[in-house]
């Protein structure tokens, strides 16, 4: 009778102590929030083209601009300021990279339960699927996806959650295969009580753990995935450039002495994906028992 | 009474966790003469097993040894390097746990377990190691001893896992050896051959026998001493047959009279009030003082260890003096 | 008396859970355990009303899934299970809320994610015996009932101990208002002071509530305790039945007087304080069980009957009919003559 507190506040308790994730989080945040506001925060809207001005294309960092402010981290080949072209690039990567999350955690996370829970033929049918796919690298799933599909935003996100999907499967498979041999459940169903209500109040919300982790692994395996493809010229439409497209178009000046075109989204890339990683990573450690103190 | 083998002197472990310190073994005491089996009897949290673990300094962060001493022998073994504590592990002193599987490699077949656990202490050639093996098999009760060496231990029940356990436990011939729980997981027929050879091989071998278990009637089948646990003290301690005929304490009273043997079927059973409480968060004085029915005032202060001939207790209200019938 | 509870020939086999892949090994030749376990095998009983019925045996005996079967939690493969006449499965799945569950780990029985006032309340207004509105006065009554304070409805299940938590399992039981209660091992995974609390909670509510209970325990003493019959199982039959005084005081199978033997008693007014006796050897697999009876190899009346003709349960010696005193046994009159 000791602890009164809830789950979640144990839980922060826990995570303030590891100061490296605390730092990863707030980073985490801070370019969430970078790329929510971006329209605000950005000296210029990089996409308007109205704004831009060829004269000022491929500029280094500190070149005060026809705009008359300066260009912190330079300009690129299209004359856009690169900082500005990086909050927006930032929104496209994270809004895609939790949009192609969710879907596929809520997609992936149905077919594992609905395996675990039912068993039998259904059971193999889902996982035999899962573990086909999970044979193909994603990349190529990806790429292929999008080959067939054509540019856009739903189109990339589709083929993401295609190529993601089943992580969260196998993760919510193995999660609620666990759960379903445990007393609660056996509990449940003696009751009884609808199969629709044992999975979505009992082995749902017990199998959440494991799917939080894979999901922030998840959100940056697809912003990365994400500027792959954008890399490779099969992601968004060049008038709405992601970090992987930024990268991307700066990548041929890179010999020339230009570096900061493609570094400095390439380090907001890095850095971004870094943070949901070492958050990603604390989380996990504090779901798992045996590291439990 | 003879030199004691194993001679503890108030006990302290604590552990340091997030939530504050927890004194799982709080001030234990108790000398353990060669052959004799102690009983060391308590409910979860009471830190019977922790009192296991630091006798043979098996106690890991964020746990400690804060004081007291063991003596082992005549030699003090809380201040003994980690290296030469682990050259009387298994020699001079060894555990048997409760579940044999963990103790046990997978990977090895048993004779070549039992072969490693000889020449961890002593060279001996592969031939005679063998054969002492065997022979531990066989008094532990192992039919067929030379021929299940070769057997991995997935090969064998629970029941003769465990045998295996205590008879490579038995290897070194060892002064005292600590069981936790050694029969708990396993069927009531095969507790009991199990019970009745540990008995029979204390009494051979000469070594003493730590007997840990939440089970009263179990450990009092076996043991010739009995020390009943609560809350990281030794609350009683005394020869079985004194203690479980006449006890001091309120709370050993408690649980034999809580025992469905003790009372006619059917009708409620003498129940101790309360639950076991959290070691973080103990009332200062008696911890037993808030389910006790004969608690007064005094309680609020730590009652002293009272001795009398061959048994003592800590209570200032002890039961069944001056001729009272038992609560 | 009549038949509250009926169990009719009920058998349960596990079939081994081949994946594809091991199927075909097994058709080229490798050693895949592909046997069945006869886990309850063709098991008859009747359990009267408000009585209760102990079911006791080691490890593996088919105790815990028998009573799974009579808890409609295992559907079983042949046979069946009534209560009132009525069956407790259909096609499968359990049709009626008349029986319920205690599991053996308060631990493990609760959801941890769900407030146990929740745990306790979802049942009864999924099956229209509160509502919504009403629910939080209904949980409060039965928290009452079992000892626990309706404030503590708003916890968490790691926020209790185990007796606690066995309390609130008990309530969550009880509050679908069955005619049946199964309990598993209820006081097993509880210490020592915690066990007289929740048999005392137990004996006083199957009392006021006029339940039919079957007491499921590897510990002879609280069934003797709480129980009126008992069903002694080993290997998946059951080799003994009859009034608990007289099953314990005069066994009929040697079994039953083994296993009473070996259990450790506390005699505190005997010479010896302790007595025990041991059975000779292990309990067979369960995948290849003796011929004849179960119990021969380890039997000390065994003759070569025994490993020949399975005993089936008869009245025992003296007794007009097997319902008041069975045994499976040829010997049986050796240890009660009658």
């Amino acid at each position: 009778m000791s602890d009164q507190s809830t789950p979640l506040r144990r839980f922060w308790a826990e995570f303030r102590e590891n100061k490296v994730a605390v730092v990863a989080l707030v980073v985490m945040v801070l370019m969430g929030l970078l790329a929510l506001f971006a329209s605000v925060v950005s000296p210029q809207n990089p996409y308007d083209l109205a704004n831009l001005s060829l004269m000022d294309s491929r500029r280094p960092p500190g070149f005060v601009g026809s705009g008359g402010y300066t260009h912190l981290l330079g300009t690129d080949p299209q004359g856009r300021d690169l900082l500005s072209a990086i909050f927006y690039g930032l929104r496209i990567s994270i809004q895609i990279g939790l949009a192609a999350g969710f879907v596929s955690l809520t997609i992936g996370t149905f077919l594992g339960i609905l395996a675990a829970y039912l068993g039998g033929r259904i059971e193999t049918l889902i996982m035999r699927m899962v573990d086909l796919q999970l044979s193909f690298p994603a990349i190529l799933l990806a790429l292929v996806i999008v080959a067939m599909l054509g540019q856009g935003k739903a189109q990339l996100i589709g083929a993401l959650v295609a190529a993601q999907y089943a992580y969260f499967a196998r993760t919510a498979y193995g999660a609620a295969k666990a759960e379903r041999g445990k007393d609660y459940i056996e509990a449940a169903v003696a009751t009884p009580l609808s199969t629709r209500l044992v999975m979505l109040r009992h082995l749902l919300p017990n199998c959440t753990p494991p799917l939080i982790v894979v999901a922030t692994v998840q959100i940056a395996n697809s912003i990365s995935l994400e500027a792959t493809l954008s890399f490779l010229g099969l992601g968004l439409p060049v008038t709405e450039p992601s970090l992987g497209m930024l990268i991307s178009n700066g990548f041929p000046y890179m010999m020339s002495g230009r570096y900061w075109i493609s570094v400095y989204p390439g380090v907001a890339l890095i850095i971004l994906i870094v943070a949901i990683n070492i958050v990603g990573d604390q989380v996990r450690d504090q779901f798992n028992p045996r590291l439990r103190r | 009474m003879t030199d004691p083998v194993l001679s503890v002197r108030d006990l302290r472990t604590h552990f340091f966790t997030r939530a504050g310190v927890v004194k799982a073994v709080d001030g234990v005491s108790f000398d353990l003469a060669a052959g004799e089996i102690l009983g060391l009897v308590g409910e979860s949290g009471s830190g019977k097993t922790v009192t296991g673990f630091s006798i043979l300094g098996l106690i890991d962060a964020p746990g400690r040894i804060v004081e007291g001493s063991v003596m082992l022998n005549g030699t003090e073994l809380t201040s003994l390097p980690e290296a030469q504590l682990r050259a009387r592990r298994g020699r001079d002193i060894s555990m048997v746990f409760q579940d044999p599987i963990a103790t046990l490699n997978p990977m090895l077949t048993i004779g070549q377990q039992m072969r490693l656990a000889i020449n961890a202490h002593e060279k001996l050639g592969r031939r005679a190691a063998e054969a002492r093996a065997a022979e531990l098999l066989t008094q532990v009760g192992i039919p067929s001893a030379e021929a299940r060496l070769r057997s991995y231990p997935h090969e064998f029940s629970g029941g003769m896992r465990q045998r295996v356990a205590i008879a490579i436990a038995l290897l070194h011939r060892p002064s005292v050896i600590v069981a936790d729980e050694p029969t708990t997981a396993l069927d009531v027929s095969i507790q009991a051959q199990i019970l009745y050879q540990m008995r029979d091989l204390a009494a051979q071998t000469g070594t003493a026998l730590i007997w840990i278990s939440h089970d009263l009637a179990v450990v009092s089948s076996l043991a010739t001493r009995l020390a009943v646990m609560y809350a990281g003290r030794i609350v009683e301690q005394g020869p079985t047959a004194t203690l479980l005929r006449d006890p001091r304490h309120p709370y050993t009273a408690g649980l034999i009279a809580s025992l469905p043997a003790t009372s006619k079927p059917g009708e409620p059973l003498a129940q101790i009030p309360g639950t076991t409480p959290s070691l973080l968060s103990l009332p200062p004085g008696c911890p037993f003082a808030p389910r006790c029915a004969r608690q007064t005032p005094a309680c609020t202060e730590e009652p002293a260890l009272t001795i009398e001939a061959d048994r003592g207790w800590r209570c200032f209200h002890p039961v069944g003096q001056m001729h009272e019938e038992p609560a | 008396m009549t038949a509250f509870v009926k169990i009719d020939g009920v058998s349960r086999v596990f079939g081994p859970n081949l994946t594809t892949g091991e199927k075909i090994a097994a058709k080229l030749g490798a050693r895949v355990e592909t046997r069945s376990v006869h886990a309850v095998s063709d098991v008859s009983l009747e359990v009267r009303k408000g009585e209760t019925l102990g079911l006791v045996g080691e490890s593996g005996c088919g105790k815990s899934t028998l009573g799974r079967l009579i808890a409609g939690i295992l559907p079983p493969s042949s046979g069946r299970v009534t209560i009132d006449g009525v069956p407790v499965m259909t096609h499968g799945v359990k049709a009626t809320t008349r029986v319920q569950t205690v599991f053996q780990d308060p631990f493990a029985s609760l959801d941890p994610r769900m407030k146990v006032g929740d745990t306790v309340a979802e049942g009864p207004i999924t099956h229209g015996l509160t509502t919504r509105a009403d629910a939080a006065s209904y949980v409060a009554e039965w928290f009452r009932k079992v000892g626990l304070d309706p404030v503590w409805a708003d916890r968490y299940p790691h926020q209790f101990s185990g007796g606690q938590r066995q309390r609130i399992a008990i309530a969550r039981a009880l509050a679908m208002k069955p005619d049946v209660l199964i309990c598993d091992e209820p006081v097993a995974s509880l210490d020592v002071s915690i066990q007289a609390q929740i048999i005392n909670l137990f004996l006083e509510l199957t009392r006021d509530l006029n339940l039919t209970t079957v007491f499921i325990s590897h510990d002879l003493s609280v069934v003797r305790h709480v129980s009126d019959r008992v069903a002694v199982m080993y290997l998946g039959r059951i080799v003994e039945l009859g009034p608990v005084a007289e099953v314990f005081g005069t066994p009929a199978h040697p079994y039953t007087d083994a296993l009473i033997g070996s259990v450790p008693k506390l005699v505190l007014d005997g010479d010896e304080l302790v007595r025990f006796e041991t059975i000779k050897g292990e309990v067979p697999s369960p995948l290849s069980p003796p011929a004849g009876c179960f119990f021969h190899p380890r039997c000390a009346l065994a003759t070569p009957e025994c490993s020949r003709d399975m005993p089936l349960m008869r009245p025992v010696a003296g007794r007009a009919e097997a319902d008041t005193r069975a045994v499976a046994c040829h010997h049986s009159e050796q240890l009660v003559p009658g």
